[in-house]
């Protein structure tokens, strides 16, 4: 089952390798991870999407926990949250294609932030799925690169996961 | 350097803890701050090799005596050395190396701490600052290389951070579930200058690890101990790292319960008393691996249900569903890992223990079902497992360690290396007090007998200290000869030298049609030679008549190291035998054969 496991973490070098590294020499999944700092400078916050049993799942938070860099980890499964990931495809936007993009786009609420005569950069945020949704959606021929964040997410209302 | 001049404390309290902060306010060197925090912390010896990294760091040492460097002759030494002194004592562990090969030549040495959960401090040189990434001479990644091994490491790079460093650094690697922890200091940190500040203690908010125990779930084990009709605790090398031998023992002999103790628990419970069936896992006895599958409450008690302990989890499971397992262990992670744990508790063995012989104490009911296991036990007992055939004319690998136990009245400290010798002696030695069996148990490292016996001779000067070791494990590390010699550290090495890679021979033999790939031991050195050759005394003993008086002739001359090497039986293996992925009860018996 797919999990999303947020983590505060001293905002020390090295300690995203500790991590990563904890996950490949366990034969642990990573689906995606991302991190940046925090509005507090010395903590970042690093969010991995995962999968495995719930034996595994636990495994995966007691290891984690261990590492003396990670102040705190949870698992957003374990109550109701949000989550959002970012996309930026650049497409080839030409002739018809250029207004059908743009409707697409619009359907999926996402922005234009670079256009050349031939291309479109868009940008879109929203739930991996939708994401998803919105490649099927556009020609598969005109999709030139994509990239994404990976997941990121907060528990819902008054849970707060701070030091 | 006699022992004698050496600087030594005859009673060495496990962790102590240094709250006083030091300030000092004098501008030091980083090389001088790193010697005066290791004289803060207690250090007694610091176990290292120089190097170009290092020399601000061993001018400083140099000119000091707060704490006594030994010079080994291979840093993978220095590390086993500082890792046995710390397995004897209880104390942390200190070594020193070089960057570059300095470092890689120690990891195996941290690998072997990492996986026993051994309190270490091992201090690495770097190239400086400016050169990090330039691939300079005898450079390497040190935090990279040793992150999978270690408990922690830290890359100081401005000296106005090494103190509070190191303090973190003891502090992590003894506390919680303890561990090595690597400190790399570039070369121009270690000449940088700074005001002088050791704080007393730390405060971490990312690590705080726990030592006591739920008291509800104490309660909820002691109720399942109380009704157990089929019982058995299962001890482990926790109960010896946490100091908690003698609550553990006092509850097993409250309960009158029936214990094992695992290959790294050896000595947590005193072998000779009726209670112990012996140890349990892959060479464990009948009645112990019996009890283990059979038992409907199992108590494990600082142990990780270890694959060469348990075998398959699955057989294991399997074999008895219904068994109840209370699980104690420091490390959350531990727990419900390989097996599914009904009550866990996590927690300092000690703690946790004290806590359970007050609910004990306290409680109105007595534990009395068990008299129909315990006949049960008997006949498992009565197989008597560890038998072997003796011989007139050949020399048994189990009868010298039994003949060492004689003549050493088993109050010597025993390092192993790995392999067939090593589990004869956690067999048949006998240990009944803990931090006297020392060993590379879980990574299971050939050439740490002859270090480790090093750095618990230098510990405990008036103990006897026995390494004993196989023809193959001793030449992975034989080059410390040497430095006994110029610390004349007098420990016996009892070679039990069959010709052959035995362990790995024994598997060829059942699992590989007997086929002896690469496991003959060609062209061996004259073992008493070179005893000599390093200036040490040399024996080779050969007939089963000699042994007695071979070793009590060696361990007469408290002076000298004496290197026996006895010639044994190549075709003997070690009993019981559980074969890879069965469960325990699947024993193979030297009876079966």
């Amino acid at each position: 089952m797919r999990h999303i496991l947020s983590l505060l973490i001293e905002n020390e070098a090295g300690a995203l390798s500790r991590v990563a590294g904890l996950f490949s020499a366990r034969g642990y999944n990573i689906e995606s991870l991302t991190v940046a700092p925090t509005e507090d400078a010395t903590l970042s916050r690093m969010t991995i999407v995962t999968s495995g049993s719930a034996d595994v799942i636990e495994q995966i938070t007691k290891q984690v926990n261990k590492l003396i860099d990670i102040v705190k980890i949870v698992d957003l499964n374990e109550g109701k949250h949000v989550e959002r990931e970012l996309m930026l495809v650049k497409c080839r936007a030409v002739g018809k294609d250029r207004e059908e993009i743009k409707r697409t786009a619009d359907i999926f609420r996402a922005r234009i932030i670079d256009l050349t005569e031939k291309t479109y950069v868009i940008e879109l945020t929203g739930t991996g799925d939708k994401l998803d949704a919105f490649l099927e959606a556009l020609d598969r021929a005109l999709i030139l690169e994509t990239v994404r964040t990976g997941a990121c997410g907060l528990g819902r209302g008054e849970w707060v996961i701070k030091v | 350097m006699k022992l004698s001049e050496l600087p030594h404390s005859q009673t060495k309290s496990a962790n102590f803890a240094v709250d006083k902060p030091v300030v000092s306010g004098e501008i030091l060197s980083g090389a001088e701050i790193l010697c005066r925090a290791l004289k803060t912390e207690g250090t007694e010896f610091v176990f290292g090799y120089p190097g170009g990294a290092v020399l601000a760091i061993y001018d400083e040492i140099y000119k000091q005596d707060a704490f006594k460097h030994i010079l080994v002759r291979h840093e993978q030494a220095a590390v086993h050395a500082a890792d046995a002194y710390s397995r004897s004592t209880g104390r942390a562990g200190v070594a020193l190396v070089t960057s570059g090969p300095g470092v890689t030549n120690a990891v195996t040495g941290i690998a072997t701490a990492y996986m026993d959960s051994i309190p270490m401090v091992i201090i690495t040189g770097q190239v400086p600052t400016y050169a990090i990434g330039q691939d300079a001479f005898q450079e390497c990644d040190t935090v990279g290389i040793t992150r999978p091994c270690v408990k922690h490491n830290f890359l100081v790079k401005d000296v106005a951070d090494l103190a509070i460093t190191l303090k973190k650094a003891f502090y992590i690697a003894t506390t919680g579930r303890p561990g090595p922890v690597v400190v790399d200091i570039p070369k121009d940190v270690s000449m940088a200058k700074t005001p002088y500040h050791y704080p007393g203690s730390v405060e971490m908010r990312s690590y705080r690890p726990l030592t006591k125990g739920h008291s509800g779930q104490i309660r909820k084990a002691m109720q399942m101990l109380l009704d157990a009709e089929r019982p058995m605790i299962y001890i482990g090398g926790g109960a010896i790292l946490g100091d908690a031998s003698s609550q553990v023992t006092e509850l097993v002999r409250l309960l009158g319960y029936p214990c094992t103790n695992t290959l790294m628990g050896l000595g947590a419970y005193p072998s000779s008393d009726k209670q112990f069936l012996g140890m349990l896992g892959m060479h464990g006895t009948v009645e112990a691996n019996m009890a283990m599958q059979n038992c409907d409450v199992l108590f494990a008690v600082g142990a990780r249900f270890d694959d060469r302990v348990i075998g398959n989890p699955e057989h294991f499971n399997a074999g008895n569903p219904t068994r109840k397992i209370i699980h104690i262990d420091i490390d959350p992670s531990s727990i419900s890992k390989r097996v599914k744990v009904d009550v866990p508790i996590v927690g300092g063995i000690k703690d946790v223990m004290i806590d359970l012989l007050a609910q004990l104490k306290a409680a109105e009911q007595k534990p009395n079902k068990i008299a129909a296991w315990w006949k049960q036990i008997e006949a498992w007992r009565g197989k008597n497992c560890m038998r072997y055939k003796m011989s007139d004319t050949i020399i048994k690998p189990q009868y010298v360690v039994q003949k060492l136990h004689e003549v050493t009245k088993g109050d010597a400290i025993v390092t192993s290396d790995v392999g067939q010798h090593q589990m004869w002696a956690a067999q048949y030695y006998g240990f009944e007090k803990p931090r006297r069996w020392i060993n590379s148990g879980g990574l299971g490292t050939m050439g740490v007998g002859l270090p480790y016996a090093m750095g618990c001779k230098l510990a405990f000067p008036e103990l006897d200290v026995a390494c004993i070791t196989g023809e193959g494990s001793i030449q992975m590390n034989i080059q410390e000869l040497s430095t006994c010699k110029q610390y004349d550290i007098p420990l016996k090495v009892i070679l039990l030298n069959n010709r052959y890679l035995g362990m790995v021979r024994q598997w060829q033999e059942f699992f590989h049609g007997n086929r002896h790939s690469e496991s003959y031991m060609d062209a061996l050195p004259d073992f008493t030679k070179l005893a000599e050759a390093y200036g040490h005394v040399g024996m080779k003993i050969e007939k089963p008549g000699d042994v007695e008086g071979a070793l009590k002739d060696a361990f007469a001359m408290k002076d000298r190291l004496v290197f026996l090497n006895f010639v044994t039986d190549q075709t003997e293996n070690v009993f019981p035998m559980v074969p890879g992925g069965k469960g325990i009860s699947e024993m193979i018996l030297a009876e079966d054969l």
